[in-house]
């Protein structure tokens, strides 16, 4: 089977012509592709601030290069890889525990017991399924597709991120281990990881950025009311993709006792799998809530792409339906240049960084460069908590989603 | 034969063990990294580490990682750095090997890494971030040349898999002596000794300790057991307060540090290693003249 699935970045406004387009490592002349066009406001301004974390999630490569359609469901392989990408790239004393834990894993995802389990946590605790909601102004607004958001905001926490902290608290449990490690950026991962924690008794340890931490007070403030140890990183840029490494210490040396809750579809094998299957549950909503309110299946489904869990959650169970475009927008920045945005995808390349192969930002020398990316808040609106369901009105000759400035703060 | 498979050969000829240090290439500065290899080989270190500096170094402790952190800062570059090796091996003897992060191989591409270090003169690599699964590939690349590629077992490892480890390394084999990030250590683990003699029965590469050892008492404690004692955050940890051009400042310190854990390597039974014995080191020298390069 030849035909590909597709994946359109959302470039930022004018790239010159010298940047390069993004090109997968091999021939897709099969690929429809189409170009969405989104007010360069959302994606490309706005007050940039330096040293976002630039890892791009391992499971939208496997979308986007020559995995067959027929494959893509059954990524990753035996060595943990999505077609090239993925993998493990750490320290041996890392290796047990990543085979440990894929051990654990594979036996609790064939556990009925275990689903029960999560099952009910995400109804009663978590207050899933979330609604699928009409955004009938932004729709009048942008006056093209039915806009419909997925609503993860309403979650507990107020974000996605608690659908896999649960699930990796109880594998956590599951495993015999008695601490929990986690990073985090903006904090919601961190307040998710420190929720699941509380509910279940366990010892949490949250990595955030020291600048993060400046950034994100209530955030902090959060997850110590919920008994976590919030631990300031100063190492680098001192942001997520520090707050990363600094984890991954502790674990090297925690190793036995500590289970790293990750909450990207980043970091080696078996967490980048884990946290999509754990993340799929909005996609699995969707697609019912679809199926039963409008008795079709979306044209597009939009998610904003940063470390990449809401957006490999809600398009993992659409991958089968050739008929839903599934398009990533990424962290335009104020420009193409490097260390001007946050969009590996667009103008990364293929590397490794934080334990696995993907697209990253380096430079010839394989050292990880600092980028931008708009001020939070602008984009979280749309796309990080909600991720923007479009459906056709009849014909749809030129697809276009606006969402304007003036729309994101009146909201 | 290569270059380390000799050296460990003359060592246990010579019932010696050898005192491994690591430094990051350009910390301070260039320049100081080559004066500061040169005078280790001068003093009797017969193999050395370089660390090739990196943004995200996930095995390393605060101070190899601050390390790496200024080196960068200071605009360090592959393309810098290894002529500064080529300039080095060609005055010394000591063998050089490479650690260096999978991320940078990768980038510069995997064979091409390998050409480079081996004009440069090196004389192996260690790749900290490459398992046993992702290695056949680079594996490959490294036989071409016939470039050592050393691996680690640590007490992690399983001991059917330290086994397939050891079976994989090429030059020697490095045992990680604690479950944690590099540093040095009041005290290292009580069956680290067990275990790297549990090993030794396993092959017949040489056996080099590292991660943790910060004194000339690790050293008598380990050197019944290893082939090799490899010192880095320790004597990185000198060269934190020198600036670019300073070295000669904090060399004393440093070369009279690594010193003393060479004596207590050669001391055997541990007993009547004292700070002194600098005679002997010097008589080890290579072919370089002791601390005070040119």
């Amino acid at each position: 089977m030849n035909s590909l699935r597709e994946c359109q970045l959302l470039k930022p406004h004018n790239p010159p012509q010298s940047v390069r387009r993004l090109d997968p490592p091999t021939s897709r002349t099969n690929n429809q592709w189409f170009t969405m066009r989104v007010t360069s406001t959302v994606v490309a301004r706005g007050r940039a601030e330096r040293g976002r974390c630039v890892k791009t999630p391992v499971f939208l490569l496997a979308i986007m290069t020559s995995i067959p359609v027929s494959k893509l469901a059954q990524v990753p392989d035996m060595r943990g890889r999505y077609g090239p990408f993925g993998g493990q790239y750490v320290p041996e004393t890392l290796h047990r525990a990543l085979a440990e834990l894929e051990a654990a894993y594979e036996e609790a995802r064939n556990d009925p017991a275990f689903q029960q389990a999560l099952d009910e946590l995400l109804r009663t605790f978590v207050g899933r399924p979330s609604p699928l909601y009409f955004a009938r102004r932004l729709t009048e607004h942008a006056g093209g597709a039915q806009i419909w958001f997925k609503r993860e905001d309403l979650n507990h926490t107020g974000a996605h991120k608690i659908n896999n902290t649960l699930g990796q608290a109880l594998l956590t449990l599951r495993m015999g281990k008695s601490r929990v490690i986690a990073e985090t950026g903006a904090g919601q991962h961190g307040v998710a990881t420190a929720t699941a924690c509380a509910h279940f008794g366990l010892p949490c340890v949250v990595y955030m950025g020291e600048e993060d931490v400046r950034r994100q007070a209530p955030n902090v403030h959060i997850m110590q009311l919920l008994g976590a140890e919030v631990r300031p990183v100063r190492s680098g840029s001192r942001t997520l993709r520090d707050a990363i490494n600094e984890a991954l210490r502790d674990w090297m040396a925690s190793v036995e006792t500590t289970h790293y809750i990750i909450g990207s579809v980043v970091g080696p094998h078996p967490f980048p799998r884990i946290v999509r299957d754990f993340q799929s549950v909005i996609g699995r909503e969707a697609r019912q809530q679809a199926l039963q309110q409008w008795k079709r299946l979306p044209d597009y489904i939009v998610a904003c792409v940063g470390g990449g869990s809401n957006a490999a959650g809600i398009f993992y169970p659409f991958i089968e339906d050739a008929s839903v475009r599934l398009v990533g927008v990424e962290a335009g920045g104020r420009g193409t240049a490097s260390g001007e945005h946050a969009a590996p995808l667009s103008f990364g390349r293929p590397g490794i960084l934080h334990g696995s192969f993907s697209y990253v930002m380096q430079d010839d020398d394989g050292q990880t460069c600092p980028c931008i990316r708009c001020r939070r808040g602008w984009t979280i609106r749309v796309s990080v908590r909600n991720t923007v369901i479009g459906k056709k009105p009849g014909a749809w000759s030129t697809p276009t989603l606006r969402i304007s400035r003036r729309w994101m703060r009146s909201t | 034969m290569t270059r380390l498979a000799q050296v460990f050969d003359e060592l246990r000829a010579a019932g010696r063990k050898a005192v491994i240090p690591f430094v990051t290439a350009g910390d301070p500065d260039l320049e100081s990294t080559a004066k500061l290899l040169e005078a280790l080989a001068g003093i009797g270190c017969p193999i050395l580490e370089l660390g090739i500096p990196y943004s995200d170094p996930i095995a390393d402790g605060p101070v190899i990682q601050a390390s790496y952190t200024r080196a960068l800062d200071r605009g360090v570059r592959l393309n810098q750095i290894w002529p500064m090796v080529r300039e080095v091996t060609r005055r010394i003897s000591s063998p050089i090997v490479i650690m260096c992060s999978m991320a940078i191989v990768h980038r510069v591409g995997v064979s091409r890494f390998f050409q480079q270090a081996i004009d440069a003169g090196a004389c192996g690599a260690i790749i900290p971030d490459l398992l046993l699964e992702e290695l056949p590939a680079v594996a490959e690349e490294a036989e071409k040349y016939r470039f050592p590629l050393v691996q680690l077992v640590t007490p992690t490892t399983p001991r059917p898999r330290a086994v397939q480890i050891a079976k994989a390394s090429r030059g020697f084999l490095y045992y990680v002596s604690v479950t944690g990030i590099t540093g040095e250590r009041q005290q290292l683990p009580v069956e680290l000794v067990q275990n790297v003699a549990w090993l030794r029965s396993q092959t017949d590469l040489p056996i080099a300790i590292g991660f943790g050892i910060s004194s000339p008492e690790h050293v008598r404690m380990l050197a019944p057991v290893a082939d090799g004692l490899i010192v880095g955050s320790a004597i990185v940890r000198r060269l934190e307060r020198c600036s670019a051009g300073q070295i000669d400042q904090v060399l004393p310190e440093v070369l009279g540090f690594v010193r003393s854990l060479i004596d207590a390597a050669d001391s055997k039974s541990g007993s009547g290693a004292g700070p002194s014995d600098t005679a002997g080191a010097a008589d080890r020298a290579c072919s370089i003249s002791k601390n005070t390069p040119q």
